[in-house]
């Protein structure tokens, strides 16, 4: 790479929306009045938001412009790790916004939504195929709320069995939202440390498992991106007690066709369909977080179910012992079509999906732990994790390396996570990079490393491109302005 | 596969980097015994074109507009997308970026989830707003569970006026905690009856809806007066129409607390119920215990204008058992998608759009009464109503899917005590002409 | 982050285990975070104390320190009633971080048993903490 990816560019500044527009201005078509305008009481009337009218023009340039200082997977490659930032099809998009589904009213009688609920059935059965684990939900509307789910779950089977317990084991390299969602449920959760190899020792379960212990969070593969060798002893162990265990799908990219969740002793797992099956990552969101359990656990699952019933299908909410309900409706059905679509394009490939993600990573991985610190030199799966212990020694540490890397043209790896690894670089490439991707991005870490001992200013002062530089999240804390 | 770059040559020699002798050596260091013996049984990929064909054939048995008019609100509400906005939000900076964790190459996303933010403050009269909860149902129970927190009292009320399934996630929120959540009565004239609410003891929460499920306009600013009688018991307003507060008092003016309810309206499409867009505002003195992600401005080196997410420490990554919530994502692209609605609608066009809805409210609700079906509720409402109609007309209703007309929402299911009773929805999407062609099928 | 031979650590005031201090003025106790604790926490944003009034024992969380990113517990280095909390910290939490021991104190406790100050770890005993 002899030129910096970054060059100048037709990026401008543009001011907020209501410091735009003027009174009268229209910005949308409105329809037709041809019904007479009815008295309403005084006393419920009210002045109206103060929007700024803005014409269709004003509207139309405002949001283009906004949308030149976003960087996305279209943009370039975006190793978050744990996200999972793969290709966003645009064929989906096609699909989501066809009328019937686009238009479809959740609660129409069900001879007139039979080509959703098909969808969710279908839907269900292939993630139950991919997990393993057959009885499937698709109605919470994030991981996160796959997760509570679970955790509800948890708590109506021992309550079902004539015990309330009240802990949750879970290992120190679990993401946050599973405290969160155990917390939510009523659990305290109990904090497993991971062995030096950075996967849990079914030894220190054991010292924690009890009869008072629902269930364990696991995530696998972890958030270092390795395998958990021990789970079949660590589930044994849990289940032996009598407890439950929990799998976070977050990872799954890395286990598709590889691994069999519910031959492992996997009771409930969630997916993020926003991660593993490209629904777009839309700055935030939405996803869906459908929930995977075993047979045993089918009649705790939220309602309504939706079943296949003969030749037709239809929503069953007969289910005593169900958990309830997270979401109004059914779930998010428009990330769960897209998400359809993508299975339903990918096929069996769907394995080739994961094996090109894991030898993506193994390839990065081999090709910079000279230059980077490798806490754990083993085989990686999906993602692998460096930190930023060789550029400390030139006071350049893991943000600034982050920091520059937008000036080669990429989005900067997961930082700072998982939390016990100080430094955390987490890079988690997906399958949709192809090698010269990997090469250039490879390349630019070079780079970045060698400016380390050249000119840490160089990297401390970065980024250097972007429409703004290191923003002030301290002031952004102390004195928060959330509003114009 | 197109989605797969990847050639044999290009594997090969990744391979060899790697030091692995095939695709399958590469989980080695998985155990034997958790490697899936049997292959995953899933089809063959369609091309591109058979993808269309299936779904187009799939799509075709749905019961949406234009060949259907449905007269159903219900939380869920049918209103004209404006085309701007649907191709606005396909840009690819906005639609395959992810959270804003690094700030510098986000600010499209920053700014628009800030307008978004500071928009929904002014709908709704409040100090504060996140970047939004997954949806209405979710963010009324993380609201009652604010209360709670708030207040470290143990029991909240929830109308029976407030949406049926939105009042069922709530319990679901609520059955492990221990806290309690007791029903409020509604009234004859179909709005919240409050008048039992002194009895009911220390309350971290009050939760009314308006407009409520019954379409009826809750008086929010006598509410409140109730409510606050305790000083200490938060009110939440709720909602599943955003378009009301076009023409409606707001919350923050009424004396709410919390306000939350369900944005699909503002140029989401109803998508068979989801995703939604959860609006989630409150008083200023409360945001520290509000759950969802936040953004804020401030500056940059060089002192240019920037936005960032803030106040993260309430959240999961950071506070884990002792977050506000363990919500991670937010409904970013529906927020999007609302930003731009609202950008394009402006403040007049919000004023004449809320006024129209209701206005093809009132000519159904008229023309309803006019054929000799009226309402069992007295209460004002906005773009959706109860009408009793008499034995049979469950006939007339299924009899009516023939002509692709649905001619709202059965009632019985959800309330017993109104099993003769439909909830009718109108909104700018149906004309006059075929609200006159629903009565005078109805009326036959 | 600054080494341990550059940080401030007052003579005049006792340390304790979870790097805070308190000193005895007057009737009451004076508490905060020490140096190394602010240093490590980096910029702060906002200091939860509880209401005046309120009693805890020695060792119970009494709120929290935050910064950016990042969140701290804080414990009573002994037990007893609140007296005072540093209104100040409301508008400046950076008070922490420029002067922890002066102007960035937080609380002040009126002692249940005065043993248990005794009990605090001196000026020496805390460096070893810190070192080892």
């Amino acid at each position: 790479m002899k030129e910096k990816m970054g060059t100048t560019g037709l990026i401008f500044n543009e001011p907020l929306l209501w410091e735009k527009g003027s009174p009268g201005r229209k910005g949308l078509s409105l329809p037709r009045r041809d019904v007479d305008e009815t008295p309403l009481d005084d006393a419920l009337v009210g002045d109206g938001p103060d929007f700024p009218d803005l014409s269709e023009l004003d509207v139309v340039r405002h949001f283009t412009k906004l949308s030149q200082w976003n960087f996305g997977v279209d943009s370039g490659m975006y190793p978050l790790g744990s996200c999972t930032m793969k290709y966003n099809p645009k064929t989906n998009e096609r699909q989501a916004s066809i009328p019937g589904f686009a238009g479809a009213h959740p609660l129409l009688p069900e001879s007139l939504s039979q080509g959703a609920l098909e969808l969710m059935v279908d839907l269900q059965g292939y993630l139950g195929e991919i997990t393993g684990l057959p009885a499937v939900t698709v109605q919470p509307a994030a991981g996160s709320q796959g997760e509570l789910t679970g955790m509800l779950i948890f708590a109506a089977y021992h309550k079902q069995k004539g015990r309330a317990r009240t802990k949750v084991l879970i290992p120190d390299t679990a993401h946050g939202t599973n405290p969160a969602s155990a917390a939510l449920c009523g659990f305290t959760s109990v904090g497993v440390k991971s062995g030096p190899d950075g996967v849990l020792l079914p030894e220190s379960v054991a010292e924690l498992m009890d009869e008072d212990t629902a269930g364990i969070m696991i995530t696998n593969p972890n958030t270092l991106g390795l395998f958990e060798d021990n789970i079949r002893q660590v589930a044994d162990i849990v289940h032996q007690k009598g407890g439950l265990v929990y799998g976070d799908g977050a990872n799954m990219n890395a286990a598709m066709g590889i691994v069999n969740f519910a031959d492992i002793g996997v009771d409930v797992m969630h997916l993020n369909l926003h991660k593993t099956m490209s629904t777009p990552h839309g700055g935030g969101g939405p996803g869906a977080g459908p929930v995977c359990v075993t047979p045993e656990l089918e009649p705790f699952l939220p309602v309504p179910r939706v079943v296949k019933d003969g030749d037709t299908y239809r929503l069953d909410e007969d289910y005593p012992l169900s958990v309830g309900k997270v979401h109004a409706f059914y779930g998010n059905f428009g990330i769960l079509l897209r998400a359809y679509s993508y299975i339903l394009s990918v096929g069996k490939y769907l394995k080739a999906v994961s094996q090109y993600a894991v030898l993506n990573a193994n390839y990065i991985k081999e090709r910079l732990k000279g230059t980077y610190h490798l806490p754990y030199d083993r085989p990686c799966m999906h993602e692998c994790v460096f930190t930023d212990k060789h550029q400390q020694e030139h006071h350049v540490a893991t943000l600034d390396i982050a920091k520059r890397l937008m000036d080669h043209g990429f989005h900067p790896p997961t930082i700072y996570f998982p939390l016990v690894v100080s430094g955390a670089i987490m890079i988690e490439p997906t399958e949709s990079e192809s090698k010269e991707t990997l090469d250039q991005f490879i390349d630019a870490m070079k780079q970045i490393a060698q400016e380390a001992i050249d000119c840490p200013d160089c990297l401390h002062e970065s980024p250097q491109f972007p429409k703004v530089r290191r923003l002030d999240e301290t002031a952004a804390a102390r004195n928060p302005c959330l509003k114009g | 596969m197109r989605y797969l770059p990847h050639t044999e040559e290009d594997i090969q020699e990744m391979l060899q980097v790697v030091g692995a002798s095939d695709l399958d050596a590469l989980f080695s260091s998985i155990p034997d015994d958790c490697r899936r013996k049997e292959a995953m049984n899933l089809p063959d990929p369609l091309t591109e074109w058979e993808l269309n064909g299936h779904m187009d054939c799939m799509a075709a048995s749905m019961g949406a507009p234009p060949f259907y008019k449905v007269f159903m609100g219900a939380g869920s509400y049918h209103h004209y997308i404006p085309e701007i906005s649907r191709q606005l939000l396909l840009r690819s900076e906005f639609f395959t970026a992810y959270t804003p964790y690094q700030p510098e190459i986000s600010q499209g996303t920053l700014q628009t989830i800030y307008e978004y933010q500071t928009l929904v403050t002014r709908l709704l009269g409040m100090d504060v707003a996140n970047a939004s909860m997954y949806d209405g149902a979710s963010g009324l129970a993380e609201a009652m569970l604010m209360t709670i927190r708030a207040t470290r009292r143990k029991k909240v009320a929830v109308s029976r006026a407030v949406h049926p399934m939105y009042r069922q996630v709530v319990e679901t929120y609520f059955a492990p905690t221990g806290f309690e959540v007791v029903e409020l009565p509604v009234g004859a004239d179909g709005r919240t009856d409050l008048s039992g609410l002194a009895d009911l003891g220390e309350l971290a929460g009050v939760a009314l809806q308006s407009p409520n499920f019954f379409g009826c306009i809750e008086d929010l600013e006598a509410a409140g007066k109730t409510i606050h009688a305790d000083k200490k018991t938060l009110f939440v307003a709720a909602f599943s129409e955003p378009l009301a507060y076009g023409l409606l008092k707001s919350p923050g003016t009424c004396g709410a607390d919390i306000a939350c309810g369900e944005g699909q309206s503002f140029g989401i499409p109803q998508s068979f119920g989801g995703p939604g867009l959860g609006m989630f505002a409150a008083k200023q003195k409360y945001v520290r215990t509000m759950p969802g992600r936040l953004i804020g401005k401030t500056t940059d080196r060089d002192g240019k204008t920037g936005f960032v997410l803030t106040l993260a420490t309430r959240e999961q990554h950071i506070r884990r058992e002792k977050a506000t919530s363990n919500i991670c994502s937010n409904q970013g692209l529906c927020a999007t998608a609302a930003t731009m609605y609202m950008a394009a609608l402006g403040g007049t066009g919000i004023r004449e759009l809320s006024r129209l809805n209701r206005d093809r409210a009132e000519y159904l609700k008229a023309s309803l009464a006019k054929a000799g079906y009226a309402s069992p509720f007295s209460a004002p409402t906005f773009n959706e109503f109860v009408v009793r109609f008499p034995k049979g007309f469950a006939d007339t209703w299924k009899a009516l899917l023939e002509k692709k007309i649905v001619a709202g929402l059965h009632l019985g299911p959800y309330y017993p005590e109104l099993s003769d009773c439909w909830l009718m929805c109108v909104t700018e999407t149906i004309s006059k002409t075929v609200i006159d062609a629903l009565v005078k099928e109805v009326a036959k | 982050m600054k080494a341990i031979s550059e940080l401030n650590l007052p003579e005049d005031v006792r340390y304790t285990d979870d790097h805070e201090w308190a000193k005895k003025i007057g009737d009451v106790v004076r508490m905060g975070i020490s140096d190394y604790a602010q240093d490590q926490l980096g910029d702060i944003v906002f200091v939860e104390l509880p209401e005046v009034g309120s009693s805890f024992d020695k060792g119970e969380e009494f709120g929290t320190v935050e910064s950016v990113k990042a969140v701290s517990e804080l414990y009573m280095p002994i037990g007893g009633e609140v007296t005072a909390i540093n209104d100040a910290l409301a508008d400046a939490p950076e008070l922490v971080n420029n002067d922890p021991y002066d102007g960035g104190w937080m609380m002040e406790i009126k002692a249940s048993d005065p043993a248990e100050r005794e009990a605090l770890k001196s000026k020496a005993d805390y460096l070893e903490i810190l070192k080892g």
